[in-house]
């Protein structure tokens, strides 16, 4: 399994939040997690990233085979974890360009290669940057500043693509985006698929999944998986509302 | 969190000084005189100075609080007892050598590999200056200011107190009354000092106040650039530090001073001791296109004080004030710049940076003068603060007075705040917390950074991530 999660408790300043969940994710495959506002899903992401406000009461998470309780934030980074926040942070006066070579500096040398310099990383930069189709002077801006709601979306899966992540957790991507936007993004995902990479897909809604198809759906309600099925169940969620459940 | 890393400069040297009874009076001021055989106009310019003094109040307008200060309870002059005259700095005493060496000074010039000579000033006194023949060959004076007032006393008459007058204010008439020791820099027409000079404050002594006196002459054409460092031991005890530093800029010359000041601020939890430091710094650009810059790195010190300025009466003269001012457990800043504008297009910047952390308190004070003479006169400020935490605090008060209609004045100012989030969101993207802080505060001080000398920009940067990593929760 890519990601194990079993019997999951978390609080935060004391208010339980997840209570008891449990979910497998396997290698390559794309995973949705739906679920009504409140139920928790913002937080299993936050917790798989390390976030240190929340606790973890009780359960395990398992991410290839290793434990990722106690581990800080950046070795789960180095370890092949990547979330793709809900509102992405403002960093003012850090370059964007700076910041992601850092970042990639970070995981290389926490898997003992060398840094790449300033002119190999821009070049590498260039070529995701057309991929993805951002406009090269997105390069020299401050971190998140100034961004649109689509800009600073397609800003995070520029940085999965460059940090090339076993687990993708996409924490509310479609959130604020028109139609195009999120077109954009969903084929910047799609484009990162592998059949060694897995994606948790947080959403609300069920139109981000008419572009990228998960293999299951899973909905969370207070705070637990309450149902998993097939990429139809997302469609009769759509129709029904989370009443249905 | 990491374990806060103690004030690393905290230790105290062990040296044999000789220490002026405690308390202030004429005859303190006599024998400080005569201790530095002084000509006869010295002596009357400290007493002037004290005579004033003794008229004037502390000035309370400033956003800061601090118990008051018993100037009767201070001593106003130590030394080490063994201190012949020395060829090098690399002379003096082992135990300081010790203290420098910790300190991270070289003073063997053999081993400096960065080109900066320094001068030390230990509580009273300097201790000597490095690269003295090399300074020489190209004219530049860099001595202390002891060995002026003996060797150049012509210029020391000619420019001491003209920039800030004895009685400019209550601290700069005490420092001007009981000044000891302090840097001297005169560079001559036309030549641009071959290397970065640089003096390291030091106050050891427990109850000595250090009230330096630094002053820095370019004639036309020349241009020097100036670094200061300030440490001093932790004790329980507030200290004093007064300073007067004087600048002088003649036609087309250019004076870059920085300074990167690292006072023992103080516990972080009970407020107890630390540096009070109160100082009056500036600049007068005396020429036409005469250009002086002050970059500053406050880091340190219990209570700050401090308004680095310029004068601008030369013709298209420049003026800026770089400042990053970094407040932390129950530090408190007051500190900011004027610019007065006198000569016709005449131009100032003004960058201050304010980062206030745990339950400190930072303020910007900026003023801009447009003089009825200073036609198409043009300043820009903008002062940012960020807070760190939930308890510090962090204000601004620009004053602007416009006496010339074709004049320009623009200010900006942001607030912003430091979060967990911003940590977090750099954490996920693979950097530890500590490069994390780093580069947010490098982000944010960036513009100030940039204008110290390569050798001291990396150094500040440590300085400011170190001081922060604590902060952040």
């Amino acid at each position: 399994m890519m990601l194990e999660i079993r019997g999951l408790h978390v609080s935060i300043e004391g208010i339980p939040i997840l209570q008891g969940l449990t979910l497998s994710l396997p290698y390559g495959q794309v995973h949705a997690i739906m679920g009504p506002n409140g139920t928790g899903k913002s937080t299993l992401a936050k917790v798989l990233a390390g976030h240190p406000s929340y606790r973890v009461d009780e359960g395990e998470i398992w991410l290839k085979g290793k434990s990722l309780l106690g581990m800080p934030p950046e070795e789960r980074s180095h370890f092949g974890l990547f979330m793709s926040f809900q509102y992405p942070v403002e960093v003012a006066g850090v370059s964007n360009e700076q910041f992601l070579r850092h970042a990639m500096n970070a995981h290389r040398q926490a898997h003992s290669l060398p840094k790449l310099s300033r002119e190999a990383f821009a070049l590498l930069l260039s070529q995701k940057m057309e991929r993805m189709q951002i406009r090269s002077e997105f390069k020299d801006r401050s971190v998140n500043v100034g961004f649109s709601g689509g800009e600073k979306k397609r800003n995070e899966i520029l940085q999965m693509s460059l940090l090339e992540p076993d687990l993708a957790i996409l924490d509310e991507t479609d959130s604020g985006l028109d139609i195009d936007a999120m077109r954009i993004i969903a084929e910047g995902v799609n484009d990162l698929r592998s059949s060694t990479r897995s994606m948790l897909i947080i959403t609300h809604y069920q139109r981000l999944l008419d572009y990228i198809r998960p293999d299951q759906v899973h909905v969370m309600d207070k705070g637990k998986i309450v149902r998993s099925g097939g990429p139809e169940l997302a469609l009769i969620l759509e129709e029904k509302g989370y009443e249905w459940i | 969190m990491s374990i806060k890393e103690e004030y690393k400069y905290g230790f105290v040297t062990p040296i044999a000084s000789d220490v002026f009874p405690k308390g202030l009076s004429e005859e303190v001021i006599r024998a400080i005189s005569a201790k530095k055989q002084e000509p006869s106009f010295m002596l009357e310019f400290r007493l002037q100075a004290y005579r004033s003094w003794l008229q004037m109040k502390e000035p309370t307008w400033a956003n800061i609080e601090y118990s008051p200060i018993d100037y009767q309870a201070i001593s106003y002059y130590s030394e080490p007892t063994s201190k012949p005259r020395l060829e090098s700095l690399d002379q003096v005493d082992p135990e300081i050598l010790k203290m420098l060496d910790r300190l991270g000074i070289s003073v063997d010039e053999q081993k400096h590999l960065t080109n900066v000579a320094i001068d030390v000033v230990f509580d009273s006194v300097s201790l000597g200056t490095t690269f003295q023949k090399q300074l020489k060959e190209h004219g530049v004076i860099l001595c202390s200011i002891s060995e002026a007032v003996r060797d150049y006393p012509e210029l020391v008459k000619r420019y001491l107190g003209t920039v800030v007058p004895v009685k400019d204010n209550f601290f700069a008439a005490l420092n001007s009354a009981v000044f000891s020791d302090g840097s001297f820099i005169y560079i001559p027409k036309g030549v641009r000092c071959p290397m970065e000079l640089s003096t390291y404050f030091r106050i050891n002594e427990k109850s000595i106040g250090q009230f330096e006196r630094t002053l820095i002459i370019a004639e036309d054409d020349s241009y020097v650039s100036y670094l200061e460092g300030c440490t001093a031991p932790a004790h329980d005890t507030n200290q004093l530090h007064a300073a007067v530093v004087e600048l002088v800029a003649h036609s087309r010359a250019e004076i870059k001073y920085s300074t990167v000041q690292n006072w023992y601020a103080g516990d972080s939890k009970t407020g107890l001791g630390g540096i009070y430091n109160f100082v009056t710094k500036r600049g007068l650009c005396a020429g036409d296109h005469a250009k002086i810059s002050w970059t500053q790195v406050e880091a340190g010190a219990a209570v700050t004080w401090k308004y680095p300025s310029c004068i601008l009466r030369g013709d298209h003269s420049v003026g800026a004030f770089y400042s990053v001012a970094l407040t932390s457990g129950k530090m408190q800043a007051d500190t900011g710049t004027q610019m007065i504008h006198i000569g016709q297009h005449t131009r100032s910047t003004i960058i201050s940076k304010g980062i206030s952390a745990d339950e400190s308190r930072n303020s910007y004070r900026g003023r801009v003068v447009m003089g009825p003479h200073a036609h198409y006169a043009r300043n820009h400020s903008q002062c940012d603060s960020m807070l760190v935490g939930g308890r510090s605090s962090a204000h601004t008060f620009p004053s602007i007075s416009g006496g010339n209609a074709t004049a320009q004045v623009e200010h900006e100012a942001s607030v912003s705040r430091m979060n967990e989030e911003q940590i977090f969101y750099l954490q996920t993207r693979g950097l530890s917390k500590e490069d994390a802080i780093t580069l947010i505060v490098n982000g944010f001080c960036k513009e100030v950074i940039c204008e110290l000398p390569l050798e001291f920009a990396q150094e500040a940067q440590k300085l400011l991530a170190l001081k922060l990593e604590n902060c952040v929760g």
